[in-house]
């Protein structure tokens, strides 16, 4: 059987594994810090969302690297 | 893959996203016009869907991330992006427009652009050039001999990766939301119409993939318009505070 198809597409997809670990340590540390103390969460809030902005940067790269490539 | 364009004057083409963008802000306008015709105290059920999305872009988006004193001038952009996308993107499950604006490229950059410029500005404007790099590119509290690392990479990364992560993001998961359909689909009409026998079994099986792709395509629309916004207000409330 014949597969076709370009190998930048399982580079993709090894590469979402980190971004994939990466944000669910943030939104843990996240929930974690929250409930532990839940008026902190106006503070780290936007914390947050920069942090996950960061790390799926990462993913994305990897996205249009498969599209390019 | 794509329609191709409708008509074309020079370079400029009209194409379906064209049509769809502007489909979208005649739905906005059209939406919050009538919401707020006339402004009763007691609100009539469009004046309070209307109220409760201009109160959700307010306060979950404005009033938390940026804070109470700076938030106000931010609301009409913040309003705008947020239902801006959310309309576009929610194009990609209507039946017959069945395609999300931002699974274009061209137009998510067009939008992360203007929010990488205001937010740019906003900061060039409230601490001056210089303060504005340094705030952005040196971190406070580290040793000085890491900046000789730090300044490129904090470079590297707010100012150029931000903006463009910003607009794929947006167009990532459109783009890829649209093709998971598509598979979906490719996926049906392939066991069904050329394996057939045990091939109709596994059909249903990918019937059900795609209702379910579907369904979660649009959580991810709301959620990314929502992200997008997001993102924004947090760009913004970090350009305007003193400090780092």
């Amino acid at each position: 059987m014949d597969i076709t198809g370009s190998l930048s597409v399982i580079g993709f997809g090894l590469a979402a594994i980190g971004g994939g670990i990466g944000v669910g340590l943030i939104f843990a540390a996240y929930m974690q810090a929250v409930s532990r103390q839940p008026e902190t969460q106006r503070i780290i809030q936007p914390m947050l969302f920069m942090g996950f902005a960061v790390v799926e940067a990462l993913a994305i790269l990897g996205f249009v690297l498969a599209l390019i490539f | 893959m794509h329609l191709p364009p409708f008509f074309e004057i020079g370079s400029f083409e009209f194409g379906k996203h064209t049509v769809l963008i502007l489909l979208s802000v005649a739905l906005i306008a059209g939406f919050f016009l009538w919401a707020i015709r006339k402004q009763a105290l007691v609100p009539s059920k469009g004046q309070y869907l209307g109220e409760i999305g201009y109160g959700f872009v307010r306060n979950s988006l404005g009033r938390d991330i940026i804070g109470e004193k700076e938030f106000r001038p931010w609301i009409p952009l913040l309003f705008t992006f947020f239902f801006f996308i959310l309309v576009n993107n929610l194009f990609g499950s209507i039946p017959v427009l069945q395609l999300p604006t931002f699974s274009h490229p061209g137009s998510a950059y067009v939008l992360a652009g203007v929010a990488y410029v205001a937010w740019v500005f906003i900061g060039i404007k409230r601490h001056g050039f210089a303060h504005f790099m340094g705030k952005m590119t040196m971190p406070p509290d580290v040793p000085k001999v890491l900046y000789v690392f730090l300044i490129p990479i904090e470079f590297i990364s707010n100012l150029i990766i931000r903006p463009v992560t910003h607009a794929l993001r947006v167009f990532a998961t459109m783009f890829a939301g649209h093709m998971a359909i598509m598979v979906a689909a490719g996926l049906l009409g392939y066991l069904v119409s050329e394996v057939g026998g045990l091939g109709i079994l596994g059909g249903a099986g990918a019937l059900f993939l795609g209702i379910f792709i579907f369904f979660l395509e649009i959580l991810i629309q709301v959620l990314q318009a929502y992200i997008f916004t997001l993102l924004f207000a947090v760009y913004v409330d970090g350009a305007l505070q003193e400090g780092h």
